[in-house]
């Protein structure tokens, strides 16, 4: 965990001060290092839930089930960083804090999607129950994200947008891509640091639950 | 597998017949559904947007939320008195239960469409006749699509709490595609655009359905007592 944060600052600290500056967008560029990687960590969470959801349905493994949870939720808050840090880069450099493109609609479903799964958890009690729909969630979730990608896609491709901006991506000189590259494996350490933590807390959540169910079974 | 079919028609006859008997969901559906096209007529500034250009978003928004109110019933209907219970000791099959389910939601969402469309036609003055029948086949596309989400996650939002505020949560973005695609297709009809236009949206809402279907009917069982 610490070592994670210490990483996530080392990066911060190569992008302001080491990375040089992009020509067209200036500064702007520079949130690039947060947006992308905390893309990347976004999907990659949601795929953590979609594979343990499938395997718990077969192995009924609590521990899976905390794990899928946990995911979900650092996931979440991946995610709010990609979709607070888009609209501050678009502004300045689209012009509009929002558009309709492909990227951007899939990262908000699957925003959606992740609140709908912990959404769901809370309001489901029995440990066991809650399990099992959160899991034909977490799968069913996982699915349907490329298939709004592939929609929106089509929608967009049949319908091009004069007005919005889209530049293509730069070809990243040496440097940029280094600092891009390093961010994206900081933030997967970030993420498994954070899932780790989140996982070890729902783990003693779960067993103070259990001790308590025990007692109150004992004193009966 | 014709055992399964035989008692997926069992339980899907059984739903409709309670509803034919009471016809109060369906009736409540359809007038939910006239009300709002009729609502729609209010909302938007005749002089700035000609009714054919919206008539395709009002339709699919319209289809869409009767759709998700008559999904409500499927399983609510099953938690009174816990008749649930007898049909899982049933000797029918969960997959067949399913099936059932599904069959009967498509057959109530197929019908409050079957009148609304006339309705629709009338309201938003589309000439629908000439394109009857690719319409058809993409609202019975999209419908199945959606049913087939919605009865599973019916089956589960039943047991939370604030059950049908968490059917909608839960189906909303499910409707992303079959929504989007439908709306896209219907655009392209009744603007008379050639069929290589919107082939590759009817490609992807069948891939659509096709996995969806599957999927649902596989995990279904688990959104069970066990």
């Amino acid at each position: 965990m610490l070592i994670g944060l210490l990483l996530v600052a080392a990066i911060y600290v190569r992008a302001l001060v080491f990375t040089p500056e992009e020509a067209t967008q200036g500064l702007a560029q520079k949130i690039f290092y947060i947006h992308a990687p905390s893309a990347w960590v976004a999907f990659l969470a949601f795929g953590v839930v979609g594979i343990c959801s499938a395997i718990y349905l077969f192995v009924k493994d609590p521990r899976l089930d905390l794990l899928a949870a946990s995911s979900a939720e650092v996931g979440t808050v991946f995610t709010t960083v990609v979709l607070v840090t888009g609209p501050i880069w678009g502004k300045t450099i689209w012009g509009a804090w929002w558009t309709w493109d492909a990227r951007l609609t899939s990262t908000l479903f699957l925003y959606f999607i992740y609140l709908a799964y912990l959404v769901l958890r809370s309001a489901v009690d029995e440990p066991g129950r809650r399990g099992r729909y959160a899991a034909v969630l977490g799968i069913l979730g996982a699915l349907l994200v490329p298939f709004i990608h592939m929609s929106v896609y089509l929608f967009r491709t049949l319908h091009p947008m004069p007005v919005v901006l889209r530049p293509g991506k730069p070809e990243l000189p040496g440097s940029m891509l280094l600092t891009l590259l390093s961010s994206f494996t900081v933030f997967t350490v970030f993420y498994l640091a954070l899932l780790a933590r989140r996982y070890a807390w729902a783990r003693l959540v779960d067993a103070r639950a259990q001790s308590e169910a025990d007692r109150a079974d004992a004193s009966r | 597998m014709r055992s399964v079919l035989a008692q997926a028609w069992a339980i899907a006859a059984k739903d409709l017949l309670l509803e034919f008997r009471s016809r109060t969901s369906f009736l409540s559906a359809l007038v939910f559904t006239a009300l709002v096209l009729a609502i729609f007529n209010f909302a938007r500034d005749p002089t700035a947007v000609s009714s054919v250009d919206l008539a395709p978003s009002v339709l699919w928004i319209t289809f869409s939320f009767a759709g998700v109110l008559g999904l409500n019933r499927a399983f609510t209907l099953e938690k009174e008195n816990r008749a649930i219970d007898g049909l899982l000791l049933s000797p029918a099959s969960r997959t067949a239960l399913y099936l059932g389910k599904t069959a009967a939601n498509l057959v109530f969402v197929g019908a409050v469409e079957a009148i609304a469309l006339p309705l629709f036609a009338l309201f938003f003055n589309v000439p629908l006749l000439d394109v009857l029948g690719p319409l058809v086949l993409v609202i019975a596309l999209a419908t199945i699509g959606f049913v087939a989400v919605g009865t599973l996650m019916s089956s589960m939002a039943v047991n939370t709490r604030f059950g049908e505020m968490m059917l909608m949560v839960l189906v909303l973005p499910f409707l992303v595609t079959p929504v989007s695609a439908a709306a896209e297709m219907t655009t392209k009809l009744f603007a008379h655009r050639p069929f290589a236009e919107w082939a590759a949206w009817l490609k992807l809402l069948a891939a659509y359905d096709i996995t969806f279907v599957v999927l649902c009917t596989l995990v279904f069982e688990f959104t069970l007592e066990d």
